[in-house]
């Protein structure tokens, strides 16, 4: 399937904000049906690499609008997780659905990203020998076929746009610097800011505070808390401090599957979590 | 940012690929290859210091062809991180399906006086297999050019993408892909003229193809193509494609998920590359006379990507001037000493991996920023001027 023929038509989608779910709705293909306010569904995936299983029937649901928190030991599965929903990973076995027709197991990478699925890298991945300005222009939500990239000219609404993300990701003064001279809280924010200009409505973040100042870090949630609501947002995270300022619904994966889900503060007091996370 | 209310046409944002300091210097070019080498071959008498002799014209026309094959090198290596050991073969092929024309063109002049080329006579066919049907018409042969090397390079590129082959092991199989040509090609039966390929052609288009007038023409046509493939490249790499293309080079992943298909990026480059590449074979082979498998080895291939490293990869003008370098030092080498020419061509390449990782071109721009006493300034600038 060619990534062009997939679009979100209705961007103002009705159930996104009134919440008022109708029985009967006509869909046109390929566009998101978030008639029952879930995003994605993830059920019983299972992922094996030469026998060990990375996922073992882990199922999951994001509600549209959410602000959910993965936590887990090392090795629980996060990142698996999220290579499953993007199309890197094919599950073994399964289901991946994002909205309710959307079946992201048939989708590839660059369909998934263009049906409004974006993703962070655990290590920032940015592209070091062009300007940040540049990095922003490509990561734009636009026709992304050859014969549109081969005639493609910036127009005054896209220079706004990109103008509109460096002051929200605070690199307007670095806009014409190489990507790659970039100190690494900012190119985290770089990353976050090429996520905003897919205009995603479900946006994947692996770990994307490592490596930033507590002050970096701050700023970053609040940006993440303005995005809510607006977005889907799925946050893999280790610091805890952050994830109690995200606030939202918390789950906590061990070994591929679900381990509790919850506030953060019940899962903390979860006696499973505490073994978990403090060995017995 | 400007508000661009008018759509430009697509021949003006060609035109402004080039600045005006580019086209002064692509302007002198085109006058000297247009005016001035005519006038100082056919014009002057042969005692005249100023005269170019049939030798200059040819070894010249020669590696303006290359140049061109090393500016679609550089397409897909430089800006899209491919490395193709055998483009070689598509040159070769471009080559080939010129010289199906021009051994037509003989026509019963042949050693034979027989219609059919020399080389089919003496394996005694009858009359022309079918791929040789149309052969005698100018302008199928033109299309057979550019199509057969798009074709064989979509395909194999198709595949080779989209398993997502990538690094040295495209690189290998680049090579035994040009190798296989080369075997096959090699045959008599395959219909091409065995290991002696074409060669004694006499006329293009009706005209004499070693009258001076008829080498002037195609060494200036060859100039003018380098010109056009100088500026197809430079909006190519400086336009959002070029981007990506440079993008999907560094990473490939983050290219994907931000919603672009490399496939079809690196597909749709490497398939012009391949055509660049048979079009300056089509220009060759009338200029040096002869067309034979070994132009598909491996070893010439391997060359291409010399004259590249040599030059400076992802410059652009650093692969014309890559070309100019190692073609000349090989054509005195050959004469003077012509046990030595390999090892010359391997220590070439081993200073410029070591030493000069942007070849010539990153060299000239650091001597030139040390020069100018402004350190900072000139490696930044630097690395926009090589990378642009």
């Amino acid at each position: 399937m060619n990534a062009g023929e997939l679009h979100l038509a209705d961007q103002d989608n009705p159930d996104w904000d009134s919440g008022t779910a109708e029985l009967g709705h006509v869909l046109k293909p390929g566009q998101l049906d978030l008639s029952h306010k879930v995003i994605l569904y993830l059920e019983d995936i299972t992922v094996s690499f030469d026998g060990f299983r990375a996922l073992n029937k882990l199922s999951l649901t994001i509600d549209a609008g959410e602000l959910r928190c993965i936590i887990g030991p090392n090795g629980a599965g996060k990142t698996t997780m999220m290579d499953v929903i993007t199309g890197k990973t094919r599950p073994d076995e399964g289901t991946v659905f994002f909205g309710q027709t959307i079946d992201l197991t048939r989708l590839s990478e660059p369909e998934i990203a263009h049906i409004g699925i974006g993703r962070k890298f655990q290590k920032p991945t940015i592209f070091e020998n062009h300007t940040v300005f540049e990095n922003l222009e490509l990561a734009m939500k636009t026709d992304k076929r050859v014969w549109c990239s081969l005639l493609a000219l910036l127009d005054s609404a896209a220079g706004d746009r990109i103008a509109e993300t460096l002051e929200l990701i605070r690199l307007s003064a670095h806009a014409d610097r190489l990507a790659g001279l970039l100190s690494h809280g900012q190119k985290q924010w770089l990353e976050i800011g090429m996520l905003l200009m897919q205009e995603p409505k479900l946006l994947l973040l692996d770990e994307p505070v490592a490596g930033m100042t507590d002050e970096e870090t701050e700023r970053t949630g609040e940006l993440f808390l303005s995005l809510a609501g607006k977005h889907s947002l799925v946050v893999v995270e280790h610091d805890m401090a952050f994830v109690k300022q995200l606030g939202g619904k918390v789950t906590v994966l061990h070994e591929g599957s679900m381990l509790a889900e919850g506030t953060l503060e019940e899962v903390q007091a979860d006696q499973r979590v505490i073994e978990v996370y403090l060995g017995r | 940012m400007n508000p661009s209310p008018v759509p430009v046409p697509f021949i003006v944002r060609l035109g402004r690929s080039f600045d005006a300091r580019t086209w002064q210097i692509v302007g002198l070019f085109a006058a000297f290859a247009l005016v001035a080498v005519p006038v100082m071959h056919l014009a002057l008498p042969p005692d005249h210091p100023l005269h170019l002799s049939t030798w200059f014209i040819t070894l010249v026309g020669k590696i303006l062809c290359y140049a061109i094959v090393a500016v679609a090198m550089d397409l897909i290596w430089g800006y899209g991180g491919i490395l193709s050991l055998g483009h070689g073969l598509f040159f070769a092929l471009g080559g080939y399906a010129f010289g199906m024309y021009l051994m037509r063109q003989i026509g019963r002049d042949g050693s034979y006086q027989s219609d059919l080329p020399d080389f089919m006579v003496f394996l005694d066919w009858k009359e022309l297999p079918w791929f040789w049907a149309g052969s005698d018409s100018f302008l199928w042969v033109a299309l057979l050019v550019l199509v057969v090397p798009a074709v064989i390079a979509f395909v194999f590129g198709y595949f080779a993408f989209r398993s997502r082959i990538k690094g040295v092991y495209f690189s290998i199989i680049t090579q035994a892909l040009t190798y296989a040509a080369m075997l096959l090609f090699f045959r008599n039966e395959t219909g091409f003229g065995g290991n002696n390929g074409f060669t004694d052609f006499k006329r293009i288009l009706g005209y004499s193809i070693t009258a001076p007038e008829t080498r002037v023409v195609l060494f200036a046509l060859s100039a003018l193509a380098l010109i056009g493939t100088l500026l197809l490249a430079r909006y190519l790499v400086t336009s959002k494609f070029g981007r990506v293309l440079t993008a999907i080079r560094d990473a490939e992943s983050r290219v994907m998920f931000i919603g672009y298909n490399p496939l079809w990026y690196k597909l749709f480059v490497w398939t012009l590359s391949a055509m660049l590449c048979a079009f300056a074979g089509a220009l060759y082979v009338p200029q040096v006379g002869i067309i034979n498998p070994s132009e598909m080895s491996v070893a010439n291939s391997i060359e291409i990507a010399i004259w590249v490293a040599v030059g400076g990869r992802g410059t652009l003008i650093g692969p014309v001037i890559g070309a100019f370098i190692v073609n000349l030092a090989k054509s005195w080498f050959t004469v003077s000493f012509p046990e030595y020419w390999l090892f010359f061509l391997g220590t070439l390449f081993i200073v410029a991996t070591l030493y000069l990782p942007q070849g010539v071109v990153g060299l000239w721009f650091k001597l030139r920023g040390r020069f100018r006493n402004d350190d900072a300034g000139a490696v930044a600038g630097d690395a926009k001027g090589v990378r642009a």
